[in-house]
Formats: C-alpha cells, structure tokens, sequence
C-alpha cells in the first residue's frame, strides 16, 4: 500500500469518524442519563437523511437549502424523540427498564416502513454539499472536498458539546445523571423535563449525523440498522457517558473501518466486533468509561417481581391442545406451530439469562445459530444420522456458550449485553465467510429429518417433545437450586458472594445452561426448514427472541413462550396480508407494552397475586 | 494462651491519599463478643469489607484458625465460617424470606447448582427454624421487598447463620432502627450467639446497644486502633473521649 493511498484511507476514516461520532454521543446522552437502549436510534439517523433529501430538492432557497435543510431535518428529527419520549416512553418508566427497549424497537419497525411508504425502497442518490462538490488532489490522490469539510466539522460538534456538558448548568445535571441518577433526583432535579430535553438533543445529534450523511452514500431502507449497531459499538468502546471516549472510539472504529476494507476485506464485517471485544475485555466498561454507581434498588433493570407460577390447569390444558390439535389443522399451520415452538424455546433459553439471572444478552442468536450449523454441518460433512445430528445441536451451542460466557460473565450491563453480540457477530462472520466449509451466503442445503420423521405431523411431535421438554426442563430449572441461586445473585450480588455464592461460575454455567437449549431450538429449526444460512446468526435473530422475552414476561420461560407464540403469529399473519407488516407489527407492539407494561404474563401474574 | 480465632496484623487501606484502615492490629478469642466503634469515618465499614473479601487489602495479614484469608474471594470466606451483615440491609429483595434463608442454606450444604429438585422441598426446615430464631417465622413466604425495615435486619441475621459461622461480623445490626428494637434485637443476637458460641465482631453507633451487650471495645479513629478493653475503661479512656466530644468536626 502506497503512503498516498493510506493518507486517503485515514482521511476517509475520520469523515466517517465524525458521523459515527454524532451519532454515538447521542446515543450514549440518551443511554447514560435515561438508561433506555434506543433502537429506534438508527431510524432517527435515517429519517433525518431521507428528509434532508426532500427538503433541500423543495425549498426555493438556492445554493442555501441544502445547509438549511440539514438543520431544519435535524431539528425535526430532535422534535419527534421529544414527541416519542412524552407520548410513549414517559408511560412506561414506572415499568422494568428493558421495556423501553421494547419500545424503541416497536419504533425501529414502524420508521421503515413509514420510510418505505414515503419514499419507496428504491435507493436515492442525495444532493451534492454546494460549494463543497469536488474534490481536491491530496498527496497526488483525488479526495471529496466534502470529507474534509466534516473532518473539520467534527471537533467543532466536539467542542461545542463540550462546552454544553461542561460549562452549562444542564450540562452539569446531565454528568451527575449519568453517574448517578437517584442521585440527582434526590437532589430535586425534574427527571421527566431532564429526560425529555436529553432525549429530544440525542435524537437531535442522530438526525444531524444521517442528514450530513446524505452527500456521502446513497439513501437505503437499511441504513438504520447499519448505524445502529456500529453507534453502540462505538459508545460501549469509548465508554458509556465519555464525550472524550466517544469521540475516541469513533476515529477508531471509523479508521479501522477504512483500512479493514483495504487489508482484509474478507474479515472487514467483524473486525470492529472484534476490536470491541479485546477492548471490553481489557477494560470492561469501555477505553475511557468508569464503573457505574451501584444501584440501591435491586434488581430494578429487568425483574421486579419473583417467578410467577402457572396454575396446573392451564398448563395442562394448552399441552392437550398441543397434543391433540395439529392433526385437525392444514398441514401450513402445522409447519408455522413447528416454528412457534422452537422459537418458545429459544425464548425460553434466554429467558434463563435474561429473567432469573439479570443478564441482557444481545447475542443469543449465536446459540441458536450455532446448534442449527452444528446439526447442518455434521449431516453435509459426515453423512451423519438425522437423530445424531439433532442431538449434536445443543451440545455444540452448549460448548460455543461456555467458550464465549467466559469472557462475557466478567461484565455487567450493556458492556455485557454488547459483548454477548460482539460475539454473536463474529460467529457470524465466520459462518458468512467461511466458504468451504459452511457454503457462506450460500448456506447448507438438503438438512431433512429422517425419512420417518419427515411428515408435518411427526416432525410436528418430534418438534414438540424436544422443546416443549426443553421449555418444561428450563421452568423446573428456573424452581430448582440453580435458579434460586442465580435470581439472588440478580437481587443482590454483594450478599450473594457473602453467602458464598460464587457469581461468575454460576453465572457461566447460566450460559450453558442457556446455550443447551437455544442450540437444541436451533437444531429443532434447522430439519425444519431444511436449510440452513448465516442470517440465522444476524442481528435480528439476537432481538427477536429479546422481543419475544420482554412481550410474554420476563419472570418465567412460560412468558417466553407466550411471547414467541404471539410474536410469531402476529409476523405471520400481517407478513400474509399486507407489505408493510413491520407497520402493523410494531403498532402492536407498541399497543402491547403500553398495555402490558411487565409483559402479558408479568401482569396477569401482578393481577391474580 | 489457646490459639484466637482471629488475629489481624497491620491490615492498611488507602483510597488515595486517605488512609481509611492504617495498621489495624487485634485478636479476637473463641466466643467473644466485641464491638467496634469509631466515630463516622473511622474506617469501620472499610476495615469490614477487608475483613469479608469484598475489598482488597493493601498490606497486612489476617489469620482465620491460623489460615491466611486476606486476599481470599468473598464467597471462599465464607465458606471458612465468617458470616456478615450489611450497615445497608442486603437481602434477595424478589425472594421469599424463606428463599433468602434457603438460598444460604443451600450454598452453605453445596447445592446451590442443583438444576431438578424443586428448591419447595430442600432445606425448608432448617430455614423456617433460623427464621423462627429470629422472630420473622410469620413472614416466611413474603417477597423480602416488602418486609419492614427491621424485619430485614432480622433476615438479614437469619441468612448470616445459614452456615453455622464460627465469626459473625454485624456492620451497624442496629442502624435506622426504633430505640426500642435495637435493644431487642442485639439483646437477641447475644443470646443466639452465646447459644451457639460465636464470636462476634460488631460495629455500632448506638453506645447503649454497645455497652449493655458487648464484652470488650476497640476504638477505631482515622483508620488506627485507639483504645480496647473492657467497655467501662474504654469509657473512661481520655483519648476516647476527646475523639468523641472533643471533636466537632469529624461528627455528621
């Protein structure tokens, strides 16, 4: 590589670090003050690009409007995060925490496919910056003058928030909040207008990041979820609550970004999960971030209330229907209750990291993804026996979760959650580029059950014994020692090590535990569909079943059912009848946790107790 | 002189500049009963975490039944026999009074990773016994979330016996409760402890809890041992008094 040719990499590094860096220090305002995960963070970013386009084409404004339009989108983007955090999200603070992240998620479906409804899902190519067209000669290489403009933008932005966090009263009440918001709420600060003018100024910094986006990359429908998950990367590297860190951790991820095309272009989709990872291990809560204030009330981030136990009867009677219904049902119903019930037991698995043991992960798809290539790849490879290779699922997702809940077990919060996906990422990566062995996009082909398990209705059975038993084997574990154990290192972890309960040990044994049976759901999947490919790996796989979780209750893998029950049936149906489902599906969603703030068993249970 | 079952020597922690324990030296003998007082600051909580694992020493050495435990995790502690408390009530707030007592039980017996037997039928009673001990044995199946503030500390005393201790340290047992049940409780924790021979070592602010149940003192001022011995000589110790009425400035 020639020295001019780095000189442009690094350069087109930091035009890409100064967005990220917008984005990510919103991100982490929102994230470090209100503690809400915002999906819908990325949307935000998007919306703003896709308005900025209209705006600076409509305004009779000259060689001005694109300028004015990057502003008046941002500022409107700013206004709808106040929007969202006074009509919807103010109505659930009361509720466990993650159910705000249901929410922002609810958000992200909605924004697509308003996005999709306004402008189509062609790609758009945006106006050029005027004045800033070109492009200058650097080093005898061409580079847009635009990039350079951003780069000089970008410690302007830095500055300015700077001096807002650091020289301004609401600035001071914005650092104390992020260190300790009981805190500060003791000390008489109004949270509800402290969160509402943070979350309105982070939704502001993602819509300044997308709309100065535009001139660089064409308009996608998808370009929410590619920000949103580099934006995370970058605020748990820098550190949660650290301007410096973020800004940090942009140039760096952006950097690494550039020459990671460059140099291994191969590994360039993992080598920032990757990089995240050795960061949070290193240093667990981020280059510049510190330890967070300990929380005095316990267990305030996802359980609020003990197991909630079902009536007998109930359990029994929906097991009768289980048993006794699939012959009556076309055999294209049979197929989608095969799906419910292996995504109730992913649900489930995750529901014992989750629920019982506190723990939010972002990355268990991995498990899932891991027992169905585990089974796909001893059939292609060895010709094994179908009940061999299902068998061989969970064991494989078993040991790929005891590999990576070493490393993950030694953080807490959203660094754990964070690092839960950067694994879940790599093991993506390595599935998507690992030709010869896993077909890559290609995937594996031809992975059917045994010839006498291959009708719906005795897959169905096969399918129903394996994770039905799995999601009854989760609830007894969830009653049993274990579970008692790992719900008191979730209330209080300082009395628990005082009562000799090693955390660590029994929080990774909770990943293999939880890897088991999300293996053996993957495996259950996988003969289902007799295929396998890497998205089952992708992000979305790692929400959905977070999603599912959160819907049904977080208390009990019965919620976790219910949630993929409801969440699977609600995809199905609206996928069926209208194009736009993401719309319908997240208009629910958002109705459903305004109803069910605890998720639909959570409060059914509070009713009955 | 039979062996103590305690002896610290020069155990120092500074944060900073701040030297919170500067050379606490002592020996606590099978079956005493000692309070450890110290005006706010003193180092008391400090010396307490040291004492349990939960914070790293930054010199000196601790000898349980002549084992070396400094530097040891806080759950292999305990698993030695050195129960504590918490001067903020710790308990398993989502649990049951009774699963916070099984949960003990069931660490303290090895079988906190049983993942089949239903946790309904392990351990209930010897936990509903030590609940009963203590006088909470009608709230055994409230969440711990909504029990009375001196409830928990009660609980908190019944998971702390769960693995019969041999050494019980009590952070302030008696902090933010009424006048009237402190001298209850203490006088409650005195009896079990006599009753089962433990030593205790306990921090308190209340001098009347102090003086009617503890069998010896030892005064802690910025991070040293001032004083110790019989509760009447520390009483009239000039240097104790001087730390607590001579000294404005270090009261809150």
């Amino acid at each position: 590589m020639s020295p001019s040719l780095v000189l442009i990499q690094l350069l087109s590094g930091l035009a890409h670090a100064m967005v990220l860096f917008l984005i990510a220090s919103g991100l982490s305002l929102i994230f470090g003050v209100t503690r809400i995960v915002n999906f819908a963070h990325g949307s935000f970013y998007m919306l703003a690009a896709y308005l900025t386009y209209t705006l600076a084409a409509t305004l009779p404004l000259g060689a001005a409007a694109f300028y004015v339009a990057v502003l008046l989108a941002a500022a409107s983007v700013g206004l709808t995060g106040l929007g969202v955090e006074v009509t919807l999200l103010r109505r659930v603070y009361r509720a466990p925490e993650l159910y705000q992240l249901l929410l922002t998620f609810a958000l992200v479906l909605v924004v697509a496919d308003l996005v999709k409804l306004c402008w189509g899902s062609e790609n758009l190519t945006g106006p050029a910056a005027p004045g800033l067209a070109g492009s200058v000669a650097i080093a005898g290489q061409l580079f847009p003058t635009y990039d350079l403009a951003l780069i000089a933008l970008g410690p302007l932005v830095a500055a300015g928030l700077w001096w807002l966090f650091y020289r301004t009263r609401w600035g001071v009440v914005i650092r104390a909040a992020t260190q300790d918001r009981e805190m500060v709420a003791v000390l008489g600060v109004d949270q509800a207008r402290l969160f509402t003018s943070v979350f309105a100024l982070g939704s502001f910094l993602a819509g300044l990041g997308g709309a100065l986006q535009v001139p660089r990359q064409a308009l996608t429908n998808v370009m929410d979820a590619s920000i949103i998950t580099e934006a995370f990367v970058v605020v748990v590297v820098g550190g949660m609550g650290s301007l410096p860190g973020a800004l940090l951790a942009a140039v760096l991820i952006g950097v690494i970004d550039a020459f990671g095309v460059l140099v291994l272009p191969r590994a360039s989709l993992v080598m920032t999960f990757v990089v995240m990872a050795v960061v949070l291990i290193v240093r667990p809560w981020g280059l510049l971030g510190g330890p967070p204030a300990p929380q005095r009330t316990a267990a305030a981030a996802v359980v609020t209330a003990g197991a909630v136990r079902l009536p007998r009867r109930w359990v029994a009677a929906v097991l009768a229907v289980l048993i006794a219904a699939p012959p009556l049902l076309p055999t294209f119903h049979v197929w989608v209750l095969v799906e419910i019930l292996a995504f109730a037991l992913f649900a489930a698995s995750l529901q014992l990291l989750m629920g019982t043991g506190g723990m939010v992960s972002f990355g268990h798809a991995a498990t899932f993804g891991l027992g169905a290539y585990g089974a796909a790849l001893l059939v292609t490879w060895t010709k094994a026996p179908m009940l061999l290779a299902f068998a061989a699922a969970p064991l494989a997702a078993a040991a790929g979760a005891a590999l990576y809940g070493y490393f993950c077990v030694r953080l807490s919060s959203i660094y754990f959650a964070m690092l839960t996906l950067a694994f879940a990422q790599i093991a993506f990566a390595i599935v998507h580029q690992w030709y010869d062995v896993t077909g890559g996009d290609n995937g594996l082909l031809g992975i059917w059950p045994a010839a006498w398990l291959a009708g719906p209705l005795a897959y169905y059975y096969l399918a129903l014994a394996a994770c039905g038993g799995g999601v009854a084997l989760l609830a007894r574990i969830g009653r049993a020692p274990f579970g008692l154990t790992l719900r008191a290192a979730r209330d209080h972890a300082r009395r628990a090590e005082t009562v000799g309960i090693n955390i660590r040990l029994h929080q990774w044994l909770a990943f293999v535990v939880a890897g088991f049976f999300g293996g053996l759901a993957g495996g259950a999947f996988v003969f289902l569909k007799g295929s396998v490919f890497p998205n089952l790996l992708a992000v979305p796989m790692s929400v959905e079943p977070l999603v599912m979780v959160l819907l049904g209750g977080v208390q009990a893998p019965a919620g976790a059912a219910v949630g993929a029950a409801i969440y699977k049936l609600l995809d199905t149906v609206a996928t069926k009848y209208t194009e736009y489902w993401q719309l319908v599906l997240g208009a629910v969603l958002i109705l459903l946790v305004l109803v069910f703030p605890r998720g639909v068993l959570g409060v059914l249970g509070d009713r009955r107790a | 002189m039979p062996e103590p079952l305690l002896r610290v020597v020069g155990v120092c922690k500074a944060f900073g500049g701040v030297r919170a324990v500067d050379g606490v030296s002592f020996e606590l003998a099978r079956g005493e009963i000692r309070a450890l007082i110290g005006p706010n600051g003193a180092g008391k909580s400090t010396f307490f975490n040291i004492l349990a694992g939960q914070l790293r020493a930054d010199g000196g050495a601790v000898s349980y039944r002549g084992e070396e435990i400094l530097g040891l995790a806080p759950h292999a502690i305990w698993r030695r026999g050195v129960s504590r408390t918490f001067q903020i009530t710790a308990t398993f707030a989502t649990l049951s009074a009774l699963e916070n007592v099984q949960v003990a039980r069931l660490s303290a017996t090895g079988r906190s990773r049983g993942l089949l037997r239903l946790v309904d039928r392990l351990e209930v009673e010897r936990s509903l016994a030590l609940l009963a001990q203590v006088g909470l044995a009608e709230q055994a199946r409230r969440p711990a979330g909504v029990l009375a503030y001196g409830d928990l500390k009660k609980l908190e005393l019944a998971i702390a016996l769960a693995n019969d201790p041999a050494l019980l340290l009590l952070d302030e047992p008696t902090a933010g409760m009424a006048p009237a049940e402190r001298g209850a409780l203490m006088a409650l924790t005195g009896s079990i402890a006599r009753e089962r021979e433990l030593t205790v070592l306990f921090t308190e602010h209340d001098m009347d809890v102090v003086f009617a149940v503890a069998e010896r003192v030892m005064v802690l001022h910025q991070g040293r041992v001032i004083a110790e011995g019989a509760p009447d000589t520390v009483r009239t110790n000039p240097e104790v008094q001087a730390v607590y009425l001579g000294e404005p400035a270090e009261a809150t």
